[in-house]
Formats: C-alpha cells, structure tokens, sequence
C-alpha cells in the first residue's frame, strides 16, 4: 500500500512548480544555513509568511527543501570555517577542519554531504514504511494518549537533553505559561492580560523563534568578534568522485550513524545527542582511534550520518501525531494550522495528497540539494566573504521583516527585540531554548488534551497510569524525568565516580 | 555569571508569582464542565517557583568567578541592539524601508567604516529589492512611511 501511495506522491512533487520550488528552498536554505544567525527554524519562521498564498503541498516543500538546505549549509560552514551553524554540526567541525586545513577540504566536504544525503534517505524510507503505521494507530488515541506523548516529548528533554535538568524544565514552563497568555479558548475567559488589549493576542511562537534563534545568535556572534577565515573550498568533480571510492569502505558507520540518528531523532530534542553519539562509537570501534580529532574522513561521516538522519526522523511525529520533534518541525505545523489543515494522524485519510505529496518531496527535495551543494559549494563559501558590517544588520532587518509579517502588527518586531534579549541571556546561562520554542506552540494542545482527559475522568490523574497505551507512555515519560536524579545514585551504587554530565554543545 | 544567573532566576520566579496570582483569581478549581481557567497555568507557575527557587540555591553554592560578559564582549552587543531598537521606533514614523535604509547604512558606516559608494549601494539596494519581492512578488505588506505614500503606493 506504501509504494502506490508513494507513487502518487510523486507525480505531485515531481511537477515542473514543484521542482522549481525545492531548488528555490534548498538554494535559499543552504544561505541561511551558512549565515551566522540564521539557522533552519528562524529560516523557516521568516518564510512561512511567503506560503500563505501558495498551495499548501508547494507550501510545504518549500520549507522542508529549506530545511534540507540549512542542514547541508551547516556542513560547508563546519568543515571550512570551524564554525558549527547549528549544535548538532559541533561534532562534525572535529575532523572536517582539520581536514580542510591540511587541503583536503573537497574530501570533507564531499564526504559530510554524501553522508547527509544517506543518513537522510535512510530516514525517509523508514518514515514512508513507518508512518501509515504510526498514523493508523494514532488514530485511536484519545487525548489522554496525545496528553501522554507531550508528557514523553518534554521528558525527554530533560532525561536525554545533556544539559541541566532544572534549567531545561524552566524553559519548557516557561514556553507553556507564554502559550497561556490571551484568551482561553475554552471557557473563553481572558488570562493573565492585565488589561492590556496586546496581550489578548498571546505570544506567536514564530516570533520568538525569530528572536530567540535570529536576534540572539546574532548578538552572541558579535560578542565573540566575529571574523571568518576560512580554508579554499579545493572542490572539482575528480575530488568528489575520488571520495566516492573511499567512502564505502565506511558502511559500518553509515549503517550505525543512520541506525543512531533515526532512534533519536524522533524524540525531541535528539540531532544533537545523535550526532555526537554517532561520532563516539566511530571513534570506539576504529582501528585507528588516535587518529580521529586530528583529520580522520570517518569522523565527518559519523556525526553528518547522524545529524541528518535525525532531521529527517523528527518529521515523523509531526505528520503522524501533530508532534514536532525540533523546533524547525515545530515551525512547519504552525503552517500547517496556518495553511488550514489539522496537524495529526487524520491527515493521512483527509489529505493524502498532501502527505504523500510531502513524503515524496524528501527524496526529490534530498537529491536535488546533494547535488545543488556538490556542485556550488564555492558559491556558497563565498557568502561569508561579505563583510560582517553589512551582514548582521542585513539580519536584523531580514528578522524584522519576518516578524511582521507574521500578524501584519507592529508590537511583534518589539517582541522580537525582547526575544533577541532573551535568547542571548538564556544562551549564556545555558538554558536550552528548543524546548522553549516546543512548548508554545503546543501549549494550547497540552492543556486541552489535559484538561479534556480530565473531563473524561472526573478529574483524576489516575487515567494517564490506568488506560494500556497512555499508561505505558507516561511510565517511560515519567522514567525520563527521573532519570537526572537516578544517574548519580545508580552511579554511586556501582561505586564508580563516573564522568560528570556531559557539558551541552554550545557554540564556540 | 552567578549574580545574573541569579538574578535570572530571580525573575522568573517574580513571573511565576504573578502567573500564580492571576490564576487564583480567575480559578484553578473544578467549574461546572472542567478544569476552570486557572488550573494549568497555576501549576505551570508553581512548578516554575520551585525550579527556579532551586536554581538560585544551586547558584549560591557553586562558585564560578567566570563573567557572565566582559566589556569587551559587551560592546559590540550594545552596537547592534540599540541601533536596531531606534530602527524598530523609526519604522512607526518612516515606514519599515526608510528606516532599515537609515539602519542598514548608519552601522556600515559606524561599525564596518566602509566607504560611502558600497554603503549607498546596499542602504539602498537591499531594502528596494525587499521592496521588490515582499510588496510586489508576495504581495505582504510591510509598514509604510511618507515616502512610501509620496511614491504613489
């Protein structure tokens, strides 16, 4: 039943439009990537007001041809520059400039985009198999099992996320109680508005991804003085197709990057983790682990295996369960609901076309970007010649822009600002800020689910332990909370000191 | 590091506060069909206080002397975010494009000290071509000033 559909998909992704869509996002895409401050979500963010006009299938592929972009742009600036354009790219700067500074700049390149493009498609055919699947028995939840899988997303980032537990669970009550403000849909009652007429309106979280992930990171690269020097890009056809012939000598670490990538992935939060997990069992099961940190082509392939593998990943609980996995995801629901269709397993019975439209557009959307950067790298390398003067406030106006268009109001770019502030003290005080971004946007969701599985049982908490799937969720979700304070007494009672917390990725 | 990681927290449990006041007033109870308004986000801010009241423990205990920014750092933050707060006033009075012109050129000039030839080229380059493509390609309107108005649009 898979293939048919699948089939379908791509008599609707492969139209001349379509085509020209996808190379317009993914040539867009790898820019923002490679631009300091402009990551996939913020990209995305300041998109999506562009869509609003367009059909919803070239709507969508035109951001996730954004996203594939931004991840491949975040390779070119790791290997060449020594700056990592998204955390889960850190690792992949350990050997790819190392690499690039002993000339074999083309070889990392080469190898960390045709790792992406495997790591990706490994992904897809598992999400073309997997979310029928998924969708149809999503189906029966009711909003106890939905309630029960917010719980699991939010405790696995504070479980898996590596930073500090307490500072993750702020962020995420932070992002609920900002999702709280304005009019309750429900009861219809106004909530902590204090009168001003503004606040009805709540926060948009397109705006605070602007801010957080745009104007935060700008005012966090110009605090370390920004200058770029960057190694010569050395790419031509005989590199390429000389690291073709090296690279499968490394299917052990495709298969496990990929493996690593997709089982993390899909819970929030999971790039990150994946990537520098995929990196330490490279190193671990190598012959030669002394070589890795100093310019081994292997320690490109694992983290870009991985990272990409679970980009892709954390779409699969956005269109089966209306749950984005990342931020970016995030972003494209909220043009979901924007472009008037209902996020959630439904969308595979109403909107086929849609969907399996979407799905299609991964492999086109995935082919066409290897190539495009295969092909252009020394164009985009280029950008970050532009001076730095004419850079960071080409940035602020661009996220200025974004954020007005979002409502058309005028008080959102002040948000904006403020957001920018935000991001950047929170950044420096290491509160994640994913997590945030997750929780206003499903903040609505997870109240009403709450509140409705409430209704359902007079008001005991007893129904998310009681009912078979629900229950089973919220046990692992409530392990994952747990986990930050069993690891240190599991750890004592081994005897072993063991390391401390592994300090969160954070930029350079 | 510590004081603003301090005073950080510090906030946020003032906000949690007043979450939590605001919920007691409008009801955290049982209504008549439900959960009444003040439910989630009573908890929300309970949780927040006591996260927060942690953190701040945490924070006096450990001992990090590492500055949360140095002067230096600070410098080149302040440069962008006060031109950009005088933009996003400006854009009430001038429309969005004159003001992104007026910031886009004064940093260039201030910060980048480039010559007055580039800096006409993109002060003025870039904000037509966003004219170009948000007004006319996508037609979403952005804010518009006298000029604007002078133009015919």
């Amino acid at each position: 039943m898979g293939v048919e559909n699948l089939f379908h998909g791509f008599h609707i992704a492969v139209t001349p439009f379509n085509l020209f869509v996808a190379v317009v996002g993914i040539t867009l895409g790898t820019v923002i990537g490679v631009l300091p401050g402009l990551g996939g979500a913020n990209g995305v963010a300041i998109l999506l007001p562009l869509t609003f006009t367009m059909p919803p299938t070239s709507a969508i592929i035109l951001l996730t041809s954004l996203y594939w972009g931004a991840l491949f742009g975040g390779a070119i600036t790791s290997v060449l520059f020594n700056i990592p354009g998204e955390p889960w790219s850190v690792a992949t700067t350990f050997d790819g400039y190392p690499l690039a500074r002993q000339g074999q700049g083309g070889q990392a390149l080469t190898a960390a985009f045709t790792s992406s493009f495997i790591g990706a498609l490994f992904s897809i055919v598992l999400i073309t198999f997997f979310a029928p699947l998924l969708a149809e028995i999503a189906l029966r939840f009711g909003p106890p099992e939905f309630f029960a899988i917010q719980l699991l997303t939010f405790s696995s980032f504070i479980g898996l996320g590596g930073g500090d537990p307490l500072k993750s669970l702020v962020s995420i009550v932070l992002g609920f109680i900002l999702a709280a403000v304005g009019l309750d849909i429900v009861t219809g009652q106004l909530r902590m508005t204090f009168g001003f007429v503004d606040l009805m309106k709540g926060f948009d979280f397109i705006v605070a991804v602007i801010g957080l992930f745009g104007v935060g990171e700008i005012l966090l690269s110009v605090e370390e003085g920004l200058s770029f020097k960057g190694t010569p890009t050395g790419m031509n056809l005989r590199v390429v197709l000389d690291t073709w012939k090296i690279l499968p000598r490394y299917w052990r670490t495709f298969a496990r990057g990929a493996f690593i990538g997709f089982w993390m992935g899909f819970k929030p939060g999971g790039a990150t983790p994946a990537s520098f997990m995929s990196y330490a069992f490279a190193k671990r099961f190598s012959r030669h682990p002394e070589r890795f940190g100093k310019g081994e082509l292997e320690g490109v392939v694992a983290p870009e295996t991985a990272a990409h593998a679970a980009g892709v990943a954390a779409m699969l609980p956005m269109i089966t369960l209306g749950i984005p996995g990342s931020p970016t995801a995030a972003v494209m629901l909220g043009g979901l609901i924007i472009w008037g269709l209902q996020p959630g397993p439904l969308l595979f019975t109403e909107k086929p076309d849609f969907v399996w439209g979407l799905i299609a557009s991964m492999y086109t959307g995935n082919f066409i970007g290897v190539l495009m950067v295969l092909a252009f790298v020394p164009f985009f390398a280029a950008i970050l010649r532009v001076p730095f003067a004419i850079l960071t406030p080409l940035i602020v106006v661009v996220c200025a822009i974004g954020s007005y268009a979002v409502h058309n109001s005028m008080i959102d770019i002040w948000y904006m600002l403020i957001f920018g502030v935000v991001g950047y003290v929170f950044k420096k005080l290491d509160y994640p800020l994913a997590p945030l971004v997750l929780a206003l946007v499903l903040g609505d969701l997870a109240e009403n689910a709450l509140r409705q599985s409430l209704i359902m049982s007079q008001g005991s908490l007893a129904i998310f332990v009681t009912r078979p799937i629900a229950g089973a969720i919220t046990a692992v979700a409530i392990f994952f909370f747990l986990l930050p304070v069993l690891t240190p007494w599991w750890r004592r009672l081994r005897g072993a000191p063991g390391p401390g917390p592994a300090a969160s990725p954070t930029r350079p | 590091m510590r004081a603003v990681d301090l005073a950080t927290a510090s906030i946020l449990i003032l906000l949690g506060g007043v979450v939590v006041l605001d919920s007691l007033r409008i009801g955290i109870g049982w209504g008549t069909d439900g959960p009444r308004s003040g439910f989630f986000p009573f908890w929300l801010g309970v949780i927040m206080i006591v996260a927060c009241g942690t953190i701040c423990l945490q924070a006096l205990r450990g001992a990090t002397d590492k500055p949360f920014v140095t002067r230096a750092q600070l410098g080149p933050v302040l440069k962008v975010l006060w031109p950009a707060t005088l933009m996003v006033i400006l854009i009430k009075p001038l429309g969005l494009y004159v003001a992104s012109a007026l910031y886009l050129g004064f940093y260039m000039r201030w910060v980048g000290r480039h010559g007055w030839v580039t800096l006409a080229l993109c002060a003025i380059g870039i904000p037509l071509l966003t004219f170009v493509v948000f007004e006319t390609w996508f037609l979403v309107p952005m804010p518009k000033g006298p000029l604007e108005a002078w133009l015919g649009y």
